[in-house]
């Protein structure tokens, strides 16, 4: 075995598989985020659309994105592997364990976590990512006033195979900007229409805070960094950003469009 | 006496490492709260004994926390309820009239047990041989101070050094992880310049020693550090980490 195939199946350098993919998701998380705020403007979709044509037709971005998927299986696998080493480590239980009184539930419950955020990814691309990518969607067309942007006007255009997933024309004579898009803001629309499918997306959303608030601040820990000059702040990001911004952030989307929407 | 308690003790009995074990139920009575948890045991061994049954076996050696025998599950927790002690100086004033008290063994497969709540802890003394140490010839006494080490890291390393070997980090840990143990037996070297020739050969075989004896990883819950009768920091496990990436992913030796 090479010397850095031995280093990745030691205990210590599986850890570190799970610290290095668990951060880049994280990073992941924060961009996706800040894209799908857009959700919030009142445009009928039309930077939302134009914003995930962005996202799935951008070479840098489809690499990362392949780096994202890869990261996500890595993550699960290599926690799946350690928790089979984990259970053989200890093949009688305890009667009685009071781990209460000695750790963080949150630090317990990370397989039980993560399993609700495997479920969830996993029902959210089928949802989302699945249905932009294979499905025969509908597209928007939006006639934006070239005067005022903000006022639009849409209209529903049926699906066609030959047409591009987004286009954008000027028409100067009749004042306007024509942008088709594949209308991926009417799914997510559609899909948080359904009360269970919202409550289901905020139960995902309180997991991602309670894995992150450990998660986070734990890689830091598996990869060696706690100098106590920012351990202070690595644990106020934790908390804070992963553990309530962005969770709260994320869920709110759902709600509000079950709400207003 | 007044003020005598009477407890109700599930102990775990077993044979030895091939056998099945099974709780067995003892009652203490006119137990003094100023007795330690191992003296209470001992009364409860003498009046199995005089009945003529096999006592209680369980390790202890100093009775005064600095050996690291002793060891015992106690209601779920490694040295029982108390934080920063081991279980010879856990006094039964912890506990109250009547109370029920599951005693265990530690629970690891690399801590097979050796007889009901004694079990073998020669892992660690393995992990220990594969890289614990410095090399230095024999001679002279160097003199004093000759090689200046600040007082910030002599603590520091002093603080790490302070591990006993009991292994309740492992014991409490979910994972059954000893990296606690095998990072303050690290870092106590790491830290001071006696112990930087071999400071990534060391770390790398420690390691090494530490999974082939089939301990768990670690998940950074804090358990080990909550439970140590020494209070050693899981900051010990960063520095370690820290210094097997060095040693495997950057450095240029082996």
């Amino acid at each position: 075995m090479s010397n850095f195939a031995k280093t990745f199946s030691s205990s210590l350098g599986k850890k570190l598989v799970m610290a290095l993919t668990g951060i880049f998701l994280c990073t992941f998380l924060i961009v996706h985020l800040v894209g799908n705020l857009q959700l919030f403007k009142d445009d009928a979709g039309q930077a939302f659309n134009a914003y995930a044509y962005f996202m799935t037709h951008f070479t840098p971005i489809k690499v990362v994105s392949y780096l994202l998927y890869a990261s996500i299986i890595v993550h699960a696998l290599y926690a799946l592997m350690i928790t089979a080493g984990n259970k053989k480590a200890r093949p009688v239980a305890y009667a009685m364990q009071a781990g209460n009184q000695n750790s963080a539930w949150t630090s317990r419950n990370m397989g039980i976590l993560g399993t609700i955020l495997l479920i969830f990814i996993v029902v959210h691309m089928g949802d989302f990512w699945w249905k932009y990518h294979n499905a025969e969607l509908p597209y928007a067309k939006y006639e934006i006033s070239l005067d005022n942007p903000n006022d639009i006007q849409v209209s529903e255009v049926p699906y066609d195979a030959n047409r591009l997933v987004h286009s954008e024309v000027v028409d100067i004579q009749a004042g306007k900007k024509i942008v088709i898009s594949k209308d991926l803001y009417k799914v997510v629309q559609n899909a948080f229409q359904t009360w269970w499918y919202v409550a289901l997306y905020v139960i995902a959303m309180a997991a991602l805070a309670f894995h992150l608030i450990h998660g986070f601040k734990s890689a830091f820990q598996t990869i060696g960094w706690n100098n106590n000059r920012y351990l202070p702040l690595v644990r106020f990001i934790s908390v804070w950003i992963f553990g309530l911004l962005v969770p709260i952030a994320f869920a709110a989307m759902p709600v509000y469009f079950f709400l207003f929407k | 006496m007044s003020g005598n308690m009477n407890l109700t003790l599930k102990v775990w009995r077993q044979k030895n490492a091939e056998s099945q074990g099974k709780f067995v139920t003892y009652k203490a009575e006119q137990v003094s709260p100023d007795m330690s948890f191992l003296e209470m045991l001992d009364v409860v061994n003498e009046g199995l004994i005089k009945k003529g049954e096999d006592p209680i076996h369980f390790d202890h050696d100093c009775r005064e926390g600095i050996c690291g025998a002793c060891s015992l599950h106690i209601n779920g927790r490694p040295h029982g309820p108390k934080h920063g002690i081991t279980t010879c100086q856990l006094h039964m004033r912890s506990f109250n009239d009547n109370e029920i008290v599951v005693i265990e063994p530690w629970r690891a497969s690399a801590f097979p047990v050796i007889r009901d709540l004694a079990v073998d802890r020669t892992s660690f003394d393995r992990i220990q041989a594969a890289g614990g140490f410095i090399s230095v010839n024999t001679g002279g006494v160097p003199d004093a101070n000759s090689i200046p080490i600040p007082k910030v890291v002599a603590d520091e390393a002093f603080n790490s050094a302070t591990c006993i070997g009991c292994g309740a980090c492992v014991a409490a840990c979910k994972n059954a992880s000893a990296m606690l143990f095998v990072s303050a037996k690290v870092s106590q070297m790491a830290l001071l310049p006696q112990g930087q020739p071999e400071r990534y050969r060391r770390v790398q075989a420690m390691v090494a020693q530490m999974d082939a004896e089939g301990f768990g990883s670690c998940t950074n819950t804090g358990a080990c550090e909550a439970e140590c009768p020494k209070e050693i920091s899981i900051t010990n496990i960063a520095r370690m980490n820290r210094d097997y990436f060095n040693a495997t992913l950057i450095k240029n030796e082996e």
